[in-house]
This record gives C-alpha cells, sequence and structure tokens, in this order.
C-alpha cells in the first residue's frame, strides 16, 4: 500500500479541518455506543436507572441517539466530505482558515450543549430532533456556513467534472437543511426559556416529523455515506467503480424516492390511508436504487476478490455494503402494510436500524478512517492486525444485535396479537416484557461487542497518530514500509 | 440534455437536486392542512386544562415516548387491550404529537380512568412493586419536586399563537363557552390560569400529598385524561371508518 501523502499536499489542502473532525467522530462514536450499551443493559437489567432522573432510559436514549447519529455520524462526514471535495476537485476548501473552523466549532457544541440539556430534561421531544431550540439555531447557522464552503469548493474546482460522491454529499447537505428547518418549526415559550412548542400538531406534525426521520435515514445516513463509499472503495480497491451509468440513475432515483416514504412510519395510525399506501409504493420502489448502489459498490472489487483476504479494510468496506444490501431490502418488506401490523411498535425496528445504523453506517465509515488516517498524517496503520480483530469483534456484535431483536420484535409481535381458544387475548402486555428479557441481555452483549471494537481502533489510531508525531520512528516505519514494497 | 452537462455545473447539480427532493414531502405533507377529513369533527375534544397541559410537559421532558405509544391500531386485539382506535382529532391539540414509535411498554392513548390516581402515582414512584416484571424506571422525584408553574400563562399563549384556542378576549372566551360549555371555557381562559391550576390540582387527590402542587399532581392529572374526551357510546359503530 502506498502512503500518497507528500508533504505538498498538506499544504494543497486544508487537511488540519478533516483531522479535527474525525477525531471528533471517534468520540463521539464510543461516547454514544458506550451510551447505548448503557441503555440497552437497562432494558435487560432495570435497576441500572438508580432512580436518577439524569440517567433513566427516557432521557439517555436521545442522547444515544443523537451522539451516534450527528455526533459521530456527523463528524464523519464533515471529515470525509471536506477530504473527498478537496481531493477530487484538486481545490483547497473555500472559506480560508475561519469559516471551516466555525463549522467545526458549532457542530461540536451543538452536540455537547443537546445532549447535556436532555439529560437536564430540556428537549421538544421529536425522534431524532430532540434539540431544543437555541440549538437548532445553532445548528441552522453552522449548516448553512457548512452549505457555503462545500458548494464554494465545488465551483473553484481545477477539475472540469464533479466526482459522484459529491453529488451525494450534496444532496445530504441540501436534504438535511430542508427537513432540519421545516421539521424544527416551533414557538418557545418565551425568550428567556428553553422550552418550546412545535408549530404543527396531530396528525399533520406526525407527517412532518416522520418525513424528518426517515430522510435523516435516507440522506443524513444513507445518502452521504454512499458518498464515502463512492470515494474509498474505489481507492481502498485500487480500481474505478463498476458502472458510471449505474451511479447516476441510482444517485436520481434515490434522491426522488427517498423523500416519499417517511409515512410508512405511521402505517395504521390516525393518518390517512392514500398517505401511507404512497410512502409503502415508494419504499418498494426504493429497493431499485439502494440494490443499483451496493451492486456498484461491490462489483467495484469484481476482479480483485483476493483483497477481501488479506486487506481488512476492505473487508470492512465490503461488508458494509452487504449490510446495506440486507436492511434495504429489509426495510420495503417491513414497509408492506400487513408486515408493518407485526413489526410496528416491536424491536424489529430496532434491530433493523441497527442492521443499518452499525452494518451499513458505523463500518463504512470505520473502513473510510482506516483508509484516511494514516494518509492524514502521513504514515501508516500501526497494526493491521488490530483492524482485524476489530471486524470480527464488530461483525460478531451486529449479527448478536439484530438476531436479539428479531427474536424479540417478531416474538412480542406475535404474542401480543395471539387469542386463545376462547377469543381472548392469550398474552397480557407484561407476560410479552417477561418473554424479551433474554433477546434484551444478548442485544446489550451484541452492543458490547460493537464497542469493544471501537476502543481497539481507538488504541490502533492512536499509536498510528503517536508514530506520525515522532518523525524519526515515522521514518523508520516508512523505511521498512518501503521495503516491503 | 446530457446528464454531463449536470456534471460541470455546480449549480445545475444544486437546483436539480433541490427540486427532486421537494417532489415527495410537496405531495404528502401539503393537501394534509386542506383536506378537511384528515381531522374528523368529533364531540369532546378539547385544549388541555393548566395542570393537565404541565403533566403533558413533564411526560415530554422524560421522554416517555421513547417506551409508549400513544396512538392505538385499529386491530382486534388493540381494541380489546386498549380500547377504540385513535382519532386524528384526539391529537390536535398536541404540540408536538406523542404518537410515538415503539411500545416497551403498553399504549397510553386511553389509559386514562383504567387505574386509581393511588395506583399512577405509586407505579410512577416504584413500578416493579406494582408489576414485579416491569423493566420501567421509578420516577420518585415527580413526588418530592414542587410543580413550576410560574410561566403557565406564557405557555398557554405560545400554544394559542400555533392555534390552540385558549382564550384572551372576550370574543375568543364567548367562542369557547359554545364550543366547550361555559365549565370548560374558563379553565381554557389565559388570565385564569394559575387560579385554575391551582383549583383542580386541590379538587382532587392526584398524588397523595394534599397541601402541595408536585410534579405528580400535573402528570397523573394528565394521564388519568387521556383519551377519556370521545364519547364513543355516542357514536355508530364503524362510524369513524369513513375517515380512514
Amino acid at each position: 500500500m502506498s502512503t500518497n501523502a507528500v508533504p505538498v499536499a498538506t499544504e494543497q489542502y486544508n487537511y488540519g479541518i478533516v483531522k479535527k473532525f474525525a477525531i471528533m467522530a471517534m468520540i463521539w462514536g464510543v461516547l454514544g455506543m458506550l451510551a447505548g450499551v448503557y441503555i440497552a443493559s437497562e432494558l435487560a437489567w432495570p435497576f441500572l436507572n438508580f432512580n436518577i432522573a439524569e440517567i433513566t432510559f427516557g432521557r439517555l436514549r436521545p442522547v444515544h441517539t443523537t451522539l451516534v447519529i450527528f455526533g459521530f455520524g456527523g463528524s464523519a462526514l464533515f471529515a470525509t466530505s471536506y477530504y473527498i471535495v478537496q481531493r477530487t476537485c484538486q481545490a483547497r476548501l473555500w472559506g480560508g482558515s475561519i469559516l471551516p473552523e466555525f463549522t467545526f466549532w458549532g457542530w461540536q457544541l451543538s452536540i455537547g450543549l443537546g445532549v447535556l440539556f436532555y439529560m437536564a430534561g430540556y428537549t421538544q421531544g421529536r425522534e431524532y430532533a430532540e434539540f431544543i431550540w437555541p440549538v437548532d439555531l445553532l445548528i441552522t447557522v453552522t449548516w448553512v456556513a457548512y452549505f457555503a464552503i462545500f458548494a464554494m469548493t465545488l465551483v473553484k474546482r481545477s477539475q472540469p467534472h464533479i466526482y459522484v460522491a459529491n453529488w451525494f454529499f450534496m444532496a445530504f447537505i441540501l436534504a438535511t437543511a430542508l427537513l432540519h428547518i421545516f421539521n424544527n418549526l416551533q414557538v418557545p415559550v418565551a425568550w428567556n426559556s428553553l422550552e418550546s412548542y412545535a408549530l404543527f400538531s396531530g396528525v399533520q406534525d406526525a407527517m412532518t416529523q416522520w418525513w424528518y426521520g426517515h430522510n435523516a435515514v435516507g440522506f443524513f445516513l444513507t445518502a452521504a455515506f454512499l458518498g464515502m463509499m463512492y470515494y474509498f472503495v474505489p481507492k481502498q480497491a485500487g480500481r474505478p467503480i463498476y458502472s458510471y451509468r449505474l451511479s447516476i440513475v441510482h444517485f436520481w432515483a434515490l434522491s426522488f424516492l427517498y423523500m416519499w416514504v417517511g409515512a410508512h412510519h405511521l402505517h395504521w395510525t390516525a393518518l390517512p390511508d392514500w398517505v401511507s399506501t404512497l410512502a409503502a409504493t415508494f419504499s418498494i420502489l426504493l429497493l431499485l436504487p439502494s440494490w443499483g448502489g451496493m451492486i456498484n459498490g461491490i462489483m467495484t472489487l469484481s476482479g480483485a476478490w483476493e483483497k477481501l483476504r488479506t486487506d481488512p479494510i476492505m473487508l470492512f468496506l465490503i461488508t458494509a455494503l452487504a449490510f446495506y444490501g440486507m436492511s434495504t431490502f429489509e426495510g420495503p418488506m417491513m414497509s408492506l402494510k400487513s408486515v408493518n401490523a407485526l413489526s410496528h411498535y416491536t424491536d424489529w425496528t430496532v434491530g433493523h436500524v441497527h442492521s443499518g445504523a452499525l452494518g451499513w453506517v458505523a463500518m463504512i465509515s470505520i473502513g473510510s478512517f482506516y483508509h484516511l488516517i494514516p494518509r492524514l498524517w502521513g504514515t501508516t496503520l500501526y497494526s493491521t492486525k488490530l483492524v482485524f480483530v476489530h471486524f470480527w469483534l464488530a461483525t460478531i456484535g451486529v449479527v448478536l444485535y439484530i438476531v436479539a431483536m428479531w427474536v424479540a420484535g417478531i416474538g412480542q409481535g406475535l404474542m401480543l396479537r395471539a387469542f386463545d381458544q376462547y377469543g381472548n387475548l392469550a398474552y397480557t402486555f407484561i407476560e410479552t416484557v417477561s418473554f424479551m428479557h433474554i433477546p434484551y441481555v444478548v442485544r446489550a452483549i451484541g452492543g458490547a461487542f460493537f464497542l469493544s471494537g471501537m476502543l481497539v481502533m481507538g488504541y490502533n489510531i492512536r499509536k498510528t497518530i503517536a508514530g506520525a508525531r515522532q518523525p524519526a520512528a515515522a521514518e523508520g516505519r516508512d523505511a521498512v514500509a518501503a521495503a516491503a514494497r | 440534455m446530457k446528464h454531463e452537462s449536470i456534471e460541470i455545473n455546480s449549480g445545475l447539480l444544486i437546483v436539480l437536486t433541490l427540486m427532486v427532493i421537494s417532489i415527495g414531502g410537496l405531495v404528502e405533507i401539503v393537501p394534509l392542512f386542506h383536506i378537511e377529513e384528515t381531522v374528523e369533527e368529533v364531540d369532546g375534544v378539547r385544549p388541555y386544562t393548566p395542570l393537565e397541559l404541565r403533566g403533558r410537559d413533564i411526560y415530554v421532558r422524560e421522554g416517555c415516548y421513547t417506551c409508549h405509544s400513544q396512538m392505538i391500531r385499529p386491530f382486534r386485539d388493540e381494541m380489546l387491550r386498549y380500547g377504540h382506535y385513535s382519532l386524528a382529532a384526539e391529537s390536535q391539540y398536541d404540540h408536538p404529537f406523542q404518537w410515538g414509535s415503539k411500545r416497551t411498554g403498553p399504549d397510553l392513548a386511553r389509559v386514562g380512568g383504567k387505574y386509581s390516581n393511588e395506583w399512577q402515582t405509586q407505579h410512577l414512584v416504584d413500578p416493579q412493586s406494582l408489576v414485579p416484571e416491569s423493566i420501567m424506571p421509578g420516577y420518585p422525584w415527580l413526588l418530592e419536586d414542587e410543580l413550576d408553574y410560574s410561566q403557565i400563562e406564557e405557555r398557554m399563549v405560545a400554544l394559542k399563537r400555533v392555534g390552540v384556542p385558549y382564550s384572551q378576549s372576550q370574543a375568543e372566551y364567548d367562542a369557547n363557552v359554545e364550543k366547550f360549555g361555559q365549565e370548560m371555557a374558563d379553565k381554557l381562559h389565559v388570565s385564569n390560569a394559575t387560579q385554575v391550576l391551582e383549583d383542580q390540582a386541590a379538587a382532587e387527590d392526584w398524588d397523595g400529598k394534599p397541601g402541595q402542587i408536585t410534579e405528580m399532581d400535573a402528570l397523573v392529572a394528565y394521564l388519568q385524561m387521556l383519551g377519556t374526551m370521545v364519547d364513543f357510546s355516542k357514536y355508530e359503530d364503524g362510524h369513524f371508518n369513513q375517515f380512514r
């Protein structure tokens, strides 16, 4: 593997901002997954709530989702998009040194303040958009700066073509802006109050929220990570993307279709049936572009499959795509009204989310980071062996997690709709809760596996960066690496 | 037009992407504000009283929606377990909605009146003392903490701004008398709020601690109201199916 980090590159491109976001992604990732393992344990062993308001499940759950989605995922996207847009446009990041720095502090402050407020009891009570209104404003300003930086870097590119990864990042930035603004329309109780009431109510509010909620998945957690995929998979494989035409079709179809599907979170509710049916239809259609993207990524490795034996980074990237394919098949299936009647309100949904979040989002980010970080610091990875260890910890963790949730979710769904021979309900609600205890324990263990993989990664990255900071040692290793080539 | 022209023009890429991502939301969300059958006409649904409103704020603050839904679906098992399926009208004053997405615990849309105040208070303080297998956290601080209702009027005014019919003027009050009856209209008048809240807290022994208005008073008052506004015996079976 070549280290194409020549000193010139660090002057040509703004790598400092990429490094900062990458490190924060690691920190938020570990904290967010720690919160995840903790709340999973609270469900298995409720004494862990300890009657302490700040750490009860209801307050910690948004802490977990915010830290992993916006802290880990968001910072990883800032890092990789800033890196990719510079490399593929062959232009330094627009905005001088101040504006990118502003997006860094704006974003980190939003995450940090946001979760501390949840623990103190300040929340909007909207899933995945719990940030209170002052934090929402800070996010909006930060996002506008992000858009300006990204768009202006595209404008001043020295390459004629805008590379496909950047289309996905652009769609993600635009869609997130749209979603964030319309889903957070609210009226503060008073100017000196941190509390507010949503502009919409009831059924319209539910539709707006799940239009937001599912497209946080569609654009934040999918389109943007596809951007990551379109750069790092070909780079790591050392070959061009499988089909350029497929990426064009896939991009427009995905961008168009995703925005229709949010209402499948509201099947059988007081939302009118026509919206629900439209959402289900588009959810099925969405299978096509999703698999188009997966095929495009995986087939890029065509002819070089042997890399999967020797290159654990490739293993992460390709496994991520396999999980992407699996969860984008499971999603449309769960959006069928008849399946949803059973799966909705159960842990099946939670399992589905995590096969996407851990299997796809986290694994593609992890693979990308193992590729990216040594290049940023102009060194080589401290240990490839530890990447293999991480891969297996992560994979075992995800599999334990989703199997446990299939058992808990489908089991609870079946128990709740079961009737005895006299036509009475066969189980009380609390009997389903008792049934879920073992799956909940297994899920917590699965989460702990995944978290321990992240700690291994943290150690590996730390050693890698520490090695780069000791020039003599780095030179020594470069010599070894050169000799190995 | 060749696709290449988009690939070399960042402005065009941005504009086309924006157009493509806007359509879905426009088609599905905007009509919900205009099609009248979306929220059905039904008697009894009213804004929350000041005490119930503060209870709802606490429900949101504690993240109850992360484990409890407030949306009963039209299935036989759910109707046997929870009661009549939820109507859109029943959450029309919910800013934000609290339908939830997960039932780690049971649905609460019609929990009002199912248990006594004493049961609710005891269950919130120590759930396992009543339901040993429960995995719900205890909320003992609700019984200790005094309810803060210093901004109750500001809260009602904020909700009024987003469309909840709390009254400030005589005309608004008169409209509420016609719609909800005089007794309720008095409770929904903003300038009465503090007195109304204190009266409701004292009128019933919500939390077993008379003489003190705790957060538990507000939360139990809110829970006991949930799902009780519509009298379904007044409507024929299947009346609401036409709105689905």
